[in-house]
């Protein structure tokens, strides 16, 4: 590996890593003005203008508040929980695919940190259900009731949820035939009939869905949000935590929010695809402003997403534990199953034909 | 003998539609999309004050006449305060029998604003005032002396006006 292939994949990794900590820090601050809005309040409007700065406030709070570690917790796995549940939700941003390749002083650089990996959404969804372990071991090392009962809660759920979720793409991967993000991004360019864009959402809705469900259940979010649980567990997992390592934690929630909304983009919405606009003869020519417009599609289609799942989760409330566990199994892991033997069956046919 | 299971639960009184989710979660979607773009209730409040009714009791005062205090330090509302702030010392006047307080102090961290003190002022001397923005820094801030507490009797018209009509 050359010296400029480095210093393109460290530039990569710093750009990422910058998108996910800044936006997740802009989606705490969304969450609430949209939160205020949907209770017709005003929502935080002091901090920087309308509030912008309001998040790094927020920051430099929870920086210099004191490190409480309970007495009979166990030290290091206390610590290592929270490091575990963000090193894996930034890890998984490796992934994406920002926008196509474009060319700098005869350069092709490909806008993702991890190009053309063909086990793309395996690796996908081994690093997605060790969040778990974040979790589950930030509620047994705390030694408190509250904390460990929000783990286990947590382990179960997603444990539940993974099943669904790993299964409502088994019938997208299917018909696209490839596990590579890249190429999956890639075959959703162009339209079907001129005016409908080749978004798998139309090919798969059920599996759409049911993906859409379990990345609630695995982010924790309302209606899933049952380790945390406010009014039944105090806080949940995180109750023994305080000052950087909650910081951690609520970093990983919101940056995980951010991750399920760019994944939804990108597997079903047609990933960083502008439909037509992409192939005027003018960003042909120009491939960084091709890339520039890619990225603000991305963008745009991941807000309103996150901005879906904010709205969901101050509309609907909690589901109670066993409702929760009837809907993972008994409703969400038949119907991705009929989804994945009906794609097959349907695929086969053509493919036969 | 086999039992017969009797279900008397909520889901036996949901139609299909409403057993599905969906279409009720999107109706819940569609009534928070529908309050975002409601008014807001929220008084942005540095910038935009409350103004309390004249009923309202807010900090004590003293009422200031063109010839000074209507204070006689008599010492009743320092008597009846039950979180005992007030504390008054009484001089005399020039004039024959008469008397003005020459220390008069309200400790406005032990104030409760039950307004005994004004209920109980024979002359009308002491009246609770619209004011609730009680800042200090330390708490010596807190004890209001006569320069304080000294209000026009003109910025007082409306108390004094609901202190006729209802004080009985």
């Amino acid at each position: 590996m050359l010296l400029i292939d480095v210093v393109i994949l460290v530039v990569k990794i710093i750009v990422v890593l910058h998108i996910f900590l800044i936006g997740a820090a802009y989606v705490v601050l969304f969450e609430r003005k949209v939160s205020a809005w949907i209770q017709n309040r005003v929502g935080p409007n002091r901090t920087g203008w309308r509030g912008s700065l309001q998040s790094f406030a927020d920051v430099l709070k929870l920086v210099m508040k004191e490190d409480i570690v309970p007495a009979q917790a166990d030290y290091g796995f206390h610590l290592l929980a929270p490091i575990i549940s963000i090193a894996i939700a930034i890890a998984v941003w490796a992934v994406i695919p920002f926008a196509d390749a474009f060319t700098i002083g005869g350069k092709v650089i490909v806008p993702t940190v991890a190009p053309n990996l063909n086990v793309g959404l395996l690796l996908l969804f081994a690093l997605s259900s060790l969040g778990v372990y974040g979790i589950t071991l930030a509620g047994w090392a705390s030694n408190s009731k509250y904390s460990l009962l929000g783990g286990l809660r947590s382990s179960a759920q997603m444990i539940s949820y993974e099943l669904s979720m790993g299964l409502s793409l088994v019938g997208m991967m299917l018909y696209m035939g490839t596990l590579n993000i890249t190429e999956i991004v890639q075959a959703q360019g162009g339209s079907w009939l001129g005016f409908i864009p080749r978004w798998n959402i139309f090919v798969q809705p059920l599996g759409f869905l049911i993906f859409l469900v379990a990345a609630f259940a695995e982010t924790n979010r309302a209606p899933f949000d049952l380790a945390e649980a406010e009014p039944e567990l105090v806080g949940g997992f995180h109750t023994e935590y305080t000052g950087l390592k909650f910081g951690l934690f609520f970093l990983a929630e919101y940056g995980n929010v951010i991750l399920m909304s760019a994944l939804m983009a990108t597997l079903f919405f047609g990933g960083y695809h502008f439909p037509d606009v992409e192939n005027w003869a003018f960003f042909k020519q120009h491939d960084v402003l091709r890339a520039l417009l890619q990225f603000g599609a991305l963008f745009i289609k991941t807000v309103a997403l996150v901005f879906f799942f904010i709205w969901v989760r101050w509309s609907i409330p909690r589901f109670r534990y066993d409702q929760l566990m009837n809907l993972g199994w008994r409703v969400m892991f038949p119907l991705a199953l009929a989804n994945v033997v009906i794609t097959a069956i349907v695929v086969s046919v053509i493919q036969s034909h | 003998m086999a039992t017969k299971t009797v279900r008397t639960g909520e889901a036996e009184r949901l139609s299909f539609w409403e057993k599905l989710y969906i279409p009720e979660i999107a109706k819940g979607l569609g009534l928070t999309l529908k309050q975002m773009f409601q008014p807001k209730f929220t008084r942005e409040y540095p910038e935009e004050k409350y103004i309390p009714a004249a009923s309202y009791r807010g900090r004590p005062v003293l009422v200031q006449e063109d010839y000074g205090e209507r204070c006689v330090a008599c010492g009743l509302c320092s008597r009846v305060c039950p979180a005992i702030a007030i504390e008054v010392q009484a001089a005399e006047t020039e004039k024959e029998k008469e008397r003005y307080p020459v220390k008069f102090e309200i400790n406005m961290l032990r104030c409760i604003f039950c307004g005994y003190c004004e209920e109980v002022c024979p002359e009308e001397a002491i009246v609770m005032s619209r004011d609730y923005e009680l800042v200090f820094e330390h708490p010596e801030d807190a004890i209001f002396g006569k320069d304080r507490l000294l209000v026009p009797v003109s910025q007082l018209q409306d108390r004094l006006e609901f202190l006729r009509q209802y004080k009985g």
